[in-house]
C-alpha cells in the first residue's frame, strides 16, 4: 500500500461494494469521493477515515464502465455521486437519491469530463 | 395526514448571503423532506489547474472563499509540500497556525452575527461583527489584507510577524476576552435566544456519523473528529482537546463554536509562547510529481485537499472537498420534522459556505 496521505488500496468494480460494506462494518466513515480524468479514463478515489487513519480505494475505469452506487452503504454518498455524474459524466447506477442531472444548475453537460 | 405542499426556500432568502435552493415538502407547517439544488455560482475553480501552474494556483485556492481563504491556501500548500517532500521551516508552521486560528475566530464571530440576524436579534449581530472587526484589524496589521491576505506559498509563508506584533495580538485578544464572554453569554443564556435554539434540529451521534457530518456540526453531536489532531502545521506542539457536546441541537452547535473561539485564543497564546526564530520559507525547486490527500480543520470542519502532479508545472488534478458539502446530508436530516419557521435557523447552524461548495 502506497501512502498518499492515507493508504492507497487498488480496487476493482466488482470489489467496490463488498469492500465498502466491510469498511463500514469496521467503523470507518466516508470522507470523500474524487474523480480524476486521466488518459481517457476515470480514476476514482473513495476515502474512508477512522480516528486519524485514512484509506483510499483507487478504482480506474473506462468512460463507459458503470460503477455501483455506495449509497446503500453510506447514504450520504448521494451528493458526491450526483456530483461525479453531473460534472464528470461517471456512470453510477442505483444512487439512493438520483437528481437526474438536476443537482447543479449549470448549462454545460459534464464540464469536467 | 395534513395537506402536503412544496415551498421553495432560496436561492434568494433574507438569511442566505449566498444562493442555495431547497424544495421543502411540508405537511401543514412541518417539513417532511427537503431536496437541495446547488450550482448557481459554480466557478469550476478546480479545472483552473490546467491554466495556472502549481505556484500560481495558490492564489486561485485562496479565492474559493473569503472566510476560510487562509486555510484553503494552507491546505493546498501543505498538500503540494507533501507531494514534493518539502520541509517547511518551523517558524512558518507556527505562523500558519496563528493565522489559521485567527481565521477560525473571525469565521465563528461572523457566523454568530449572521445567526443572531436570522433570529432577529440585530444588536447581537452588530456586536458579534464589531468584535470580528478586531480580528480583521490583526490581519490587516500583519499582512496588509483584511479578507484575502495571500501569505501562503509552497514552502512556507510570505510574511513574518515580528515577536512584538505577536505579543501585541495576544494582548488584544486578552482585552477582547471580557467582551467576547459578554456577547457570547447572550447566545448561551438569554431566555429568548434559548427558546429558539434548544431542542431544535436534533442530530444524533449515529446520524452524524452515518451522514458524514464534520466540524461543529458533528462535534455538537458527540463526534470527536478534529483534523488538528493530525498534528499538521504546529498543532503537534500545542495542547488541545476537541470540543464536543452530546446534545446535538442548535444550541449545542452554537455552544461548540463559541467554545472553539476561546480555544483558538488559547492556541494562539500557546503558539506565541513557543514560536522559534528562524526562516519563514524554504526555496522550492522542481515540480510536483505524485499525489497527496491533505486534511485540515477549517472553521466548518474537515476539508480535504487532493493534489496530483505529473512532473510538469501544471497539476493533473486539484480537488477540494469542503466541509459545507459534507454537511448538506446532515442538514437535510435535521430539517425532517422541523417547523417551517425554524428552517432558516437550521440552514444556518451548519454555517453554510456556498462559495466553498461551489468552488
Amino acid at each position: 500500500m502506497e501512502n498518499i496521505g492515507g493508504n492507497k488500496i487498488e480496487m476493482t468494480i466488482a470489489d467496490l461494494l463488498p469492500k465498502t460494506i466491510a469498511k463500514k462494518e469496521d467503523g470507518w466513515r466516508l470522507s470523500q469521493i474524487c474523480s480524476t480524468s486521466l488518459d481517457g479514463k476515470y480514476e476514482l478515489s473513495y476515502s474512508f477515515a477512522k480516528d486519524m487513519e485514512y484509506d483510499i480505494f483507487r478504482l480506474v475505469i473506462d468512460h463507459d464502465d458503470v460503477v455501483p452506487s455506495i449509497t446503500s452503504v453510506y447514504s450520504a454518498a448521494f451528493l458526491i455521486e450526483n456530483e461525479l455524474k453531473e460534472l464528470f459524466g461517471v456512470k453510477i447506477e442505483r444512487i439512493g437519491i438520483d437528481f437526474d442531472n438536476k443537482l447543479y444548475r449549470i448549462n454545460e453537460e459534464t464540464p469536467f469530463k | 395526514m395534513g395537506k402536503r405542499s412544496v415551498v421553495p426556500f432560496g436561492p434568494h432568502h433574507p438569511v442566505l448571503p449566498e444562493p442555495i435552493h431547497l424544495d421543502l415538502v411540508l405537511e401543514d407547517e412541518t417539513v417532511i423532506e427537503a431536496v437541495p439544488s446547488i450550482g448557481y455560482i459554480h466557478r469550476g475553480l478546480e479545472t483552473l489547474v490546467k491554466k495556472k501552474d502549481y505556484k500560481q494556483y495558490v492564489y486561485v485556492v485562496e479565492r474559493i472563499c473569503g472566510i476560510c481563504s487562509f486555510m484553503h491556501g494552507m491546505g493546498y500548500c501543505e498538500s503540494i509540500e507533501h507531494v514534493m517532500n518539502v520541509e517547511v521551516p518551523v517558524r512558518a508552521k507556527y505562523l500558519r497556525t496563528i493565522w489559521a486560528e485567527l481565521s477560525r475566530i473571525h469565521s465563528h464571530l461572523l457566523w454568530l452575527g449572521l445567526f443572531a440576524d436570522a433570529f432577529g436579534f440585530e444588536s447581537l449581530f452588530m456586536h458579534s461583527w464589531r468584535l470580528r472587526e478586531k480580528i480583521l484589524d490583526m490581519f490587516e496589521y500583519s499582512t496588509g489584507g483584511r479578507v484575502i491576505f495571500s501569505v501562503n506559498t509552497v514552502g512556507g509563508v510570505l510574511k513574518d510577524m515580528p515577536n512584538e506584533m505577536l505579543t501585541k495580538f495576544v494582548k488584544m485578544l486578552d482585552e477582547m476576552d471580557g467582551e467576547l464572554r459578554k456577547v457570547t453569554g447572550v447566545f448561551l443564556n438569554d431566555y429568548t435566544v434559548n427558546s429558539r435554539l434548544r431542542d431544535v434540529g436534533f442530530l444524533t451521534y449515529e446520524k452524524a456519523w452515518e451522514l458524514g457530518a464534520v466540524g461543529p456540526m458533528g462535534k455538537a453531536s458527540g463526534l470527536n473528529v478534529d483534523m488538528r489532531q493530525r498534528k499538521y502545521a504546529a498543532y503537534g506542539d500545542l495542547d488541545f482537546t476537541p470540543i464536543t457536546s452530546n446534545v446535538g441541537d442548535c444550541y449545542a452547535r452554537t455552544d461548540v463554536r463559541i467554545q472553539e473561539i476561546f480555544q483558538s485564543i488559547d492556541l494562539i497564546r500557546q503558539a506565541v509562547a513557543k514560536i522559534p526564530e528562524g526562516p519563514i520559507a524554504t526555496d522550492v525547486k522542481g515540480t510536483p510529481n505524485g499525489e497527496y490527500f491533505m486534511r485540515v480543520e477549517q472553521p466548518r470542519g474537515e476539508a480535504v485537499f487532493y493534489t496530483r502532479g505529473n512532473g510538469s508545472m501544471y497539476l493533473d488534478r486539484a480537488r477540494i472537498r469542503t466541509p459545507t458539502f459534507a454537511n448538506i446530508p446532515a442538514l437535510l436530516e435535521t430539517l425532517k420534522g422541523a417547523q417551517l419557521a425554524d428552517v432558516p435557523l437550521l440552514v444556518l447552524t451548519i454555517d453554510p459556505c456556498i462559495s466553498c461548495t461551489e468552488r
